[in-house]
């Protein structure tokens, strides 16, 4: 049942990442981007971190892919262009890939059995947040305050 | 026999799936969210029906008017025939849209205003959807709606649309941090993301007589206020429901859709109104618990349905009431009163647990919500409230 999900769900990823990288229109890109990431969440619940999944989903999904095509809208005066054929791309592209595989290849723990850990519930995250990790929380949720509060100071309306 | 009727629907599903016993556990688990959907669809379709025709006879009431009359009875089959019209009338997609993005809009808009309606505590053991987050699953899956409503402005290639969604998106993502943030003094108090955890926080009663619904407390008045409001601009409706003003952009992200596409578009506000009325009700006014210990004979279903229906009565009384507002002004009040008012709900919390949760909490929390109110309503009156308006990027 799982693997058969982990199989669906891949296909489901990949040919929405592929669709993103190739699609001519920069919009429809973008929108197989948001694809892509609702197909990670899902291996996030895949998995039982319903959090990670729930985070992604909301953050991704909600946020940046929103910030994205409002990016592509405002700036692009010919959204139907060519995009072109870019080499710098394909650079990055078989850096990443050639470091990924070099660092997977590299680990040790492929070959050992995953030991059994009680199910990651957002109780348990929730709590870890609010004990060991606090510092970092509270100094998280203050950069965070103070950024939405920066962007009202920024498009506050200037007195004359 | 009170209890039996209470839990007349969960036996009727475990009656259902004795059918399949014997059959591998993955059979029973598909059955068993199939019965869950398929009871969640036949319920809010129908309840929709009904409030699109309820909708439009109270607001004929308030405008002294009959409303619809001619079809069945006190015109209650009138959203038969409005289904039946939208079905056969002719689909018609903009030579210059985008296709798919413009099909694919009203899909993904009614389906996320669905899924969202799946964390909700419809009654005892009746979470459709059981989940650990079951309150951030509603924000996070609803977070979606924003890429639809982009999605269908843009499709369309008409300027109307793209206004309309940019309104849309741009009111959508300042209330939903009042929307949020008023929940999370829930959250707090609770312990718990889980919505059925935080409908059994709601049980019993004080000095026997007053239930122990959040919406009692001071924080707890005042984030279900809040709540509401944003709710209320989520939804898209009067008097908020600047992104489709027929008056100044035709029907906003919605102008080039028609038919069956447009009567998507319509159901999705709905179920989304009722999907943020479902959540409020769980939050604040104690979910499917009875508002007194001896009319708990009554399933605990009705009493959710109950709230409900009288949540979704204030909305439409609203809007049979306000004009609508400007964008500007919505845009002040999210950002000057809505989301300081939000923030001094966890504060109003925090004291109200610390000082024991008793008369005295009560109190003090009260404290905390009127002086920064009364602050509030004294720094934003600037005098000049009637100045004509200045235009800055129209000249």
């Amino acid at each position: 049942m799982s693997s058969a999900a982990f199989v669906i769900i891949s296909v489901f990823t990949l040919a929405a990442a592929l669709a993103a990288a190739t699609l001519r229109k920069l919009m429809h890109a973008a929108l197989s981007f948001a694809v892509a990431l609702v197909g990670i969440a899902a291996f996030f619940f895949l998995l039982g971190a319903e959090f990670v999944g729930l985070a992604l989903v909301f953050i991704y999904i909600g946020a940046v892919a929103v910030l994205i095509v409002f990016t592509i809208l405002l700036t692009r005066r010919h959204a139907g262009k060519d995009r072109g054929f870019n080499w710098s791309g394909v650079a990055i592209a078989v850096a990443v890939f050639g470091g990924l595989t070099w660092s997977i290849v590299k680990t040790q723990s492929l070959s050992i059995v995953a030991p059994h850990v009680p199910a990651l519930t957002v109780k348990r995250i929730g709590q870890a947040l609010m004990t060991s990790y606090v510092w970092p929380l509270q100094c998280v949720g203050l950069l965070l305050t103070a950024a939405l509060i920066g962007a009202l100071v920024l498009v506050m309306e200037e007195k004359r | 026999m009170s209890k039996s009727i209470d839990q007349a629907f969960v036996h009727a599903k475990q009656w259902l799936l004795s059918w399949l016993t014997g059959s591998p556990g993955w059979v029973v688990q598909v059955a068993s969210i199939l019965i869950n959907i398929f009871m969640l669809l036949a319920v809010f379709l129908t309840l929709f029906a009904l409030i699109s025709v309820l909708e439009r006879k109270i607001l004929a009431r308030m405008q002294n008017r009959y409303g619809p009359n001619r079809v069945g009875p006190f015109g209650l089959f009138q959203p038969i025939a409005d289904g039946i019209k939208m079905l056969i009338k002719e689909d018609i997609v903009p030579a210059r849209a985008d296709k798919i993005v413009h099909f694919l809009a009203p899909v993904l808009i009614a389906a996320v205003a669905i899924l969202t309606l799946g964390v909700i505590p419809y009654g005892r053991n009746m979470t459709p959807f059981t989940i650990d987050g079951g309150i951030l699953f509603f924000f996070a899956v609803g977070s979606a709606t924003e890429l639809a409503v982009f999605m269908a402005g843009w499709g369309s290639n008409n300027k109307f649309s793209m206004l309309g969604a940019m309104r849309a998106i741009a009111q959508m993502f300042s209330y939903e941090l009042p929307l949020i943030i008023s929940v999370l003094p829930v959250v707090m108090v609770v312990g718990s993301l889980t919505p059925d955890r935080i409908v059994a926080a709601q049980a019993g009663y004080t000095y026997g007589l007053v239930p122990r619904w959040f919406a009692f407390t001071p924080w707890g008045a005042a984030a279900f206020i809040l709540f509401s409001v944003s709710g209320l601009v989520e939804s898209n409706r009067t008097p908020f429901d600047v992104p489709e003003g027929e008056s100044e952009i035709v029907a906003g992200h919605m102008t080039e859709y028609s038919g069956f596409k447009y009567a998507t578009f319509f159901m999705a506000e709905y179920i989304g109104m009722f999907a943020v009325s479902g959540l409020a009700t769980t939050l604040f006014l104690g979910g499917w618990h009875a508002p007194a210990r001896i009319l708990e004979i009554i399933p605990s279903y009705v009493w959710f349905f109950v709230k409900l229906g009288a949540l979704l009565f204030v909305y439409i009384w609203v809007r049979g009431t306000l004009p609508r507002t400007r964008i500007d002004q919505m845009m002040n009040f999210a950002w000057k009163f809505m989301l300081p008012m939000a923030f001094t709900c966890i504060v109003a919390a925090a004291v109200w647990h610390y000082a024991g949760r008793g008369l005295r909490g009560w109190l003090w929390s009260l404290v905390v919500i009127a002086v920064v109110y009364t602050a509030l309503s004294i720094l934003l009156d600037t005098k000049r409230k009637f100045a004509p308006r200045v235009y800055r990027f129209a000249e």
